[in-house]
């Protein structure tokens, strides 16, 4: 049983927002990265349970990124990884990154990938879906909770309003979020042994890329706020009924 | 050459957040000069001539039981098929939208936009206004391919309505067999889905447990809105984790959302800060959640809530 999870590195949650060379790029100084929370919280850990689970699992991590992504790299292999795969390439367009790592999955031929539901910056929710496109097997979007039994893995998913529960065979591809799992924090002999796991670097292949970003846009300020007197909530719904026309 | 709208449905009915992005499939294919066509899958009770009202001229259908429960990859070989002649293909960027359209768009190498939040700009290139850092941002994003698809976030898009009646014929298609086999739906029956809500009523650690929340949801109730909460109220389970708004849960933008006992950490305002108006009801003044809010009220929830309840209840001439 292999399963590839995809790892990919966003600005801590905390991060101011802004950009430059022309609003053409994000304000990266003094901006502290992490692993995407949905990669790492549900989808990484759901993954390290399930080979705590059954010791005969391996966990292969995939990143496609630059040398700057090694730190959450290295992070996610003291959480519980086997061993990582950076391509070495700049996210920028969804399919690029998802015809990567589908190539990574292809030569390791894998029973299972996991992403998370999106990253919190770019927000895509694409690269699973697009992975599993090109390897042309099933997807299962936003999955809440996860189980396995021999090959077959019956997984509870979010749909509008609700959940439903699915069976599906491996191999197949995964998106986590909140509830898979819960967050935990590396402890010191993981730390100590991510430091001589294997982590391969390897070349992208040629891929177009189907998006380009022209330029980022931060939203117009608030006006600011208008405080109603806490003795006098009845202002407060008239002025959401008159003059913000909202209820 | 035309724009293609996939129509979600859920229970027989077309979603609200179907006839936004029909309405944004129809005023993009106006940009184009051209016209716009609807897909929908799965058996349909509702009248789906009236997608004509939304701008759509023709509703192509696959109506068989098979289709009821979704295989991301069963839905997009069909839209795939049905697709070929579309030069752009729009979905709401819901789960559904979500599951179909990067598989989609791997499929037809065709460049993928989601959570757009405006029509795009076709005067040089095309190019697509999205939300991104969990709404803290847009980005606009260019698509360079010939085919394009964009997955429209829900309530970004305003429904307008005109006169129209759209041709309903059925798709010649093959269902090829579902991987993926559904074996229990459970829904929430009889409350709003959280994305499609126009208003939201949402609490905090300040309600101070699950006991209290009666204020949250009587307020709701009231107001015809669903209900949401902070990501620390889910962690403790006091609500369920898909009630949570914010970074890390579910980014929801409603026409309202009044947030009670939430003292508005920067992560809670990333998914909610695209809100048109916001509510603040919180007891202490130096709460950040004033700064991103619209209209406030520096209070104790458990004396300002009943009282607003009493005063809505007034308005709505139930009292």
């Amino acid at each position: 049983m292999k399963i590839l999870i995809c790892i990919s590195k966003t600005p801590d949650t905390t991060a101011k927002i802004a950009f430059t060379d022309n609003n053409t790029k994000f304000a990266a100084d003094g901006v502290q990265w992490i692993i995407n929370p949905y990669d790492e919280w549900y989808s990484l850990v759901r993954a390290i349970e399930l080979k705590e689970a059954d010791p005969s699992v391996v966990l292969h991590l995939v990143n496609v990124g630059g040398a700057d992504s090694e730190p959450i790299i290295r992070k996610a292999l003291a959480l519980g990884g086997d061993e990582a795969i950076r391509v070495n390439a700049d996210q920028s367009d969804s399919y690029f990154t998802a015809a990567q790592i589908a190539q990574i999955a292809k030569e390791g031929s894998y029973d299972l990938i996991f992403t998370g539901k999106e990253t919190i910056d770019y927000n895509g929710s694409s690269i699973g879906g697009m992975i599993a496109e090109i390897l042309d097997i099933p997807f299962v979007s936003h999955a809440v909770k996860f189980d396995l039994a021999s090959s077959q893995t019956t997984i509870v998913r979010e749909i509008d309003g609700g959940e439903e529960t699915v069976q599906v065979n491996l191999p197949l591809v995964v998106s986590c979020q909140k509830g898979m799992a819960e967050q935990r924090i590396p402890n010191m002999k993981g730390i100590m042994g991510a430091r001589t796991k294997p982590l391969k670097v390897v070349e992208p292949i040629a891929t177009e890329a189907l998006t380009s970003v022209v330029a980022f846009d931060l939203p117009p300020a608030k006006a600011g706020v208008k405080l109603v007197s806490a003795d006098n909530p009845e202002e407060l719904v008239r002025l959401l009924s008159e003059e913000a026309k909202a209820i | 050459m035309s724009v293609l709208v996939f129509i979600d449905i859920a229970d027989g009915q077309i979603k609200k957040a179907s006839f936004e992005a029909a309405c944004y499939g129809a005023q993009t294919a106006a940009l184009l000069a051209t016209k716009a066509e609807a897909i929908v899958l799965g058996t349909c009770e509702a009248d789906l001539s009236v997608l004509g009202q939304y701008g759509i001229s023709k509703v192509h259908t696959v109506s068989d039981a098979k289709l009821n429960h979704f295989d991301s990859q069963v839905f997009t070989k069909i839209i795939a098929d049905a697709a070929a002649g579309a030069d752009v293909i729009v979905f709401s960027n819901n789960t559904t939208g979500k599951a179909i359209a990067p598989r989609l768009s791997a499929r037809l190498k065709a460049g993928l936009v989601t959570g757009a939040v405006a029509l795009p700009e076709v005067s040089a290139g095309f190019v697509v206004k999205k939300s991104v850092f969990s709404g803290k941002a847009f980005a606009n994003i260019g698509i360079n391919s010939a085919k394009k698809i964009i997955a429209l976030n829900p309530n970004a898009f305003n429904i307008t309505k005109t006169d129209g009646i759209a041709e309903v014929a059925a798709l010649n298609s093959e269902i090829p067999a579902a991987a993926v086999t559904v074996l229990s739906v459970n829904k929430v029956t009889g409350e709003i889905p959280l994305s499609e809500a126009d208003i939201v009523v949402s609490g905090g650690r300040g309600l101070k447990g699950p006991e209290n929340w009666g204020l949250v949801t009587d307020l709701a109730k009231l107001l015809g809105a669903a209900t949401a909460c902070s990501r620390p109220v889910a962690d403790i389970h006091w609500r369920p984790h898909h009630e949570h708004v914010g970074q890390t849960g579910l980014a929801i933008a409603p026409n309202l959302y009044i947030a009670i006992g939430i003292s508005g950490a920067i992560q809670h305002l990333a998914g909610v800060n695209r809100s048109k108006t916001i509510v603040v009801i919180n007891k202490d003044p130096e709460a950040p959640f004033f700064k991103a809010a619209d209209y406030g009220i520096v209070g104790d929830a458990f004396e300002v809530v009943p009282k607003i309840i009493d005063a809505v209840k007034k308005l709505k001439g139930m009292s």
